[in-house]
């Protein structure tokens, strides 16, 4: 597992209030496209394949969850 | 048959050559022939000249008997020119080709980057040329003409095959009655639309691309540089994007993205092209050579072999054409086939060396199909979030270096890498070089005399066969028969005054290099001794693997 999911903000609160801020005001396509161009810079950032695959694949099991407490 | 020339070859782009009825088709009996190579195209006629350079008679037949219609293939790479060379036609090309070695990318109205694919001196060839696909055939018809190992059947279409144990027989429509051929090797070189594949009974599975794109060649002044130039939502046409190249003979390709549910019979129709290339050009100063309708796909056969049937170019593996990735994966795979074919007929190597070749091959074409996959999605991207991805990347593109990495206007050809059975691992360590797999990359020499050539025309000229490359440690190297050998520095070595050679083979005094053939390496060592090279060979020949492994 190379992807760190421990927390690594001093302040995680800081963190995911910035995200939430920099949507704020916008509507759902602009968010979308934030979340874009966001997740494109980060994955950059992390610039490690692997890594990202394992974030995808975390990120991915929401949905499969998600899917399975709908039935 | 006379030399096609440029004027024959001219604007009508078309050549015209006649059937001749050969005696094989008087025989009551099916003639035995070694090789027949069905399809004359790039594919099929390189890899008959191939084969006949190495003293093979090859029987091609083609069922057409023209060619020309339209540029088609335009780009031909480095790595293609390399192969022509060692097949005496590359100098021909280069001589009518337009040279390029950059691209650049637009976003609507301005420059987004630009790449250089050469970036470095020291190579005999350019990244690209752009050429009529009919200017190259009808210089390896010449070529063809040269060789009397050849015998070029215009307007002979296979209609029918049976595999037997150890041969193939063809049946042959003709202008004259069907006759019959029979070969050991068949070497189906027929195109996408493959005859000899579905002979075969082989699926041609993969992507279909929705969105169309029209081609059209057209003849005009224009002050373009020599360059690859495309666009993401051009202001002159909206929504899609749009790729200019320059060939020779002042005409220019041009294709265009169309939406998927445009009618192709309407769209192809010069009224309808021309105002869309007007509003590109920015005046309509041009004329028609050549309009094309497309749906890209890529897809490819499971196996390139088929009992005595082996596929090699479009026939075995289709492509989009962002990347020049369709005629230049077609001559690496004829460069692929022939010294295999050629060593296993002679007796050299057993015949499961040929099975190598759609190894190497067919993985080859899973990466270009996979990296020309990429740039057709890219550019017609399948869903929302796609075209939402796609306008992030092109808009971070403006400020980022990593953007710009991303936008995927094609990825250009490149020698595949092979992990083969045929290479033999490194045993020590290197900081840079081809290691085996990798195809030789060129390099400035001079001769004792002083005069200037290229370490491919140095590898050329020892008979396209496995060659030793050793840099000088003062004593001569040791090397086993049979084996070409190349030296650079020391007593009677070439001259390696740039030192170009030696970085781009990480070399020291002693290091050698195995090349196969077709200019890729099988095997290196910083301190070679006889017995390591033999080993390596005997890999390499595809005769002991096993014992070695």
């Amino acid at each position: 597992m190379n992807l760190s999911t421990a927390s690594n903000f001093a302040k995680p609160d800081d963190a995911f209030r910035a995200i939430v801020e920099a949507h704020r005001g916008l509507n759902e396509s602009q968010s979308a496209d934030l979340d874009t161009a966001l997740v494109l810079i980060l994955a950059n950032h992390i610039g490690d394949i692997e890594v990202l695959r394992e974030a995808i694949a975390l990120a991915k099991r929401r949905m499969i969850d998600a899917s399975q407490q709908q039935k | 048959m006379t030399q096609a020339s440029d004027a024959q070859a001219g604007s009508q782009a078309k050549l015209q050559f006649g059937y001749q009825r050969h005696s094989d088709q008087d025989r009551s009996a099916a003639a035995q022939h070694t090789v027949v190579v069905v399809g004359a195209g790039p594919v099929g006629l390189s890899f008959a000249i191939d084969l006949a350079q190495r003293g093979h008679r090859v029987v091609l037949l083609d069922d057409a008997d023209r060619i020309g219609e339209g540029s088609r293939a335009i780009c031909f790479s480095k790595r293609a020119l390399e192969y022509w060379d060692r097949l005496g036609v590359g100098q021909r090309m280069v001589d009518k080709g337009v040279v390029w070695n950059v691209g650049r990318i637009f976003h609507g109205d301005s420059e987004l980057y630009q790449f250089n694919l050469l970036p470095e001196p020291g190579h005999k060839r350019p990244a690209f040329i752009n050429l009529q696909q009919f200017y190259a055939e009808a210089y390896l018809v010449d070529r063809v003409n040269e060789l009397p190992e050849i015998s070029l059947r215009w307007r002979n279409k296979v209609t029918a095959i049976e595999q037997r144990n150890d041969h193939v027989v063809l049946t042959i429509e003709t202008p004259d009655v069907p006759y019959r051929l029979s070969a050991h090797y068949v070497v189906a070189c027929d195109g996408a639309r493959s005859s000899l594949r579905q002979m075969v009974g082989a699926g041609f599975s993969g992507k279909v691309f929705e969105d169309q794109f029209l081609i059209a060649d057209v003849k005009m002044t224009a002050p373009f540089p020599t360059e690859r130039w495309f666009w993401f939502d051009p202001p002159f046409h909206a929504g899609r994007s749009a790729l200019l190249h320059r060939q020779p003979d002042d005409i220019w390709r041009i294709d265009l993205q169309l939406t998927p549910d445009c009618d192709p019979a309407v769209e192809r129709q010069p009224e309808q092209v021309r105002p869309r290339i007007a509003r590109m050009l920015g005046h309509d100063q041009f004329a028609f050579e050549w309009i094309s309708l497309y749906k890209f796909q890529c897809r490819r056969m499971e196996r390139f072999i088929h009992g005595g049937v082996i596929f090699a170019g479009d026939s075995a593996h289709q492509v989009s054409p962002f990347g020049a990735r369709g005629a230049n994966s077609g001559l690496e795979d004829a460069e692929n086939l022939a010294w295999k074919l050629d060593r296993v007929l002679r007796k050299q190597s057993p015949p499961s060396l040929i099975e190598t070749y759609h190894t190497e091959r067919s993985a080859a074409a899973d990466e270009n199909i996979r990296e020309s996959t990429r740039a057709t999605d890219f550019m017609a991207p399948v869903s929302r979030h796609e075209a939402r991805m796609r306008a992030a990347v092109l808009s971070l593109a403006r400020e980022t270096e990593f953007g710009k990495r991303m936008v995927n206007g094609g990825r250009l050809s490149v020698p595949s890498i092979y992990d083969t059975p045929l290479s033999s691992a490194d045993q020590e360590a290197w900081n840079g070089g081809p290691r085996p797999g990798m195809s030789m990359p060129d390099a400035p020499l001079a001769d004792r005399g002083g005069s200037a050539l290229f370490l491919t025309d140095a590898f050329a000229a020892q008979g396209k066969r496995f060659t030793l490359l050793t840099f000088a440690n003062g004593s001569g190297a040791e090397r086993p028969d049979g084996v070409g050998f190349v030296q650079i520095g020391g007593e009677g070595g070439l001259i390696d005054a740039d030192g170009f050679a030696h970085v781009r083979y990480d070399a020291g005094p002693g290091t050698s290099y195995l090349l196969r053939p077709d200019g890729y390496v099988a095997a290196r060592f910083r301190h070679p001794t006889r017995a390591a090279i033999e080993a390596a060979l005997s890999r390499a020949y595809g005769v002991s693997e096993r014992a070695l492994s």
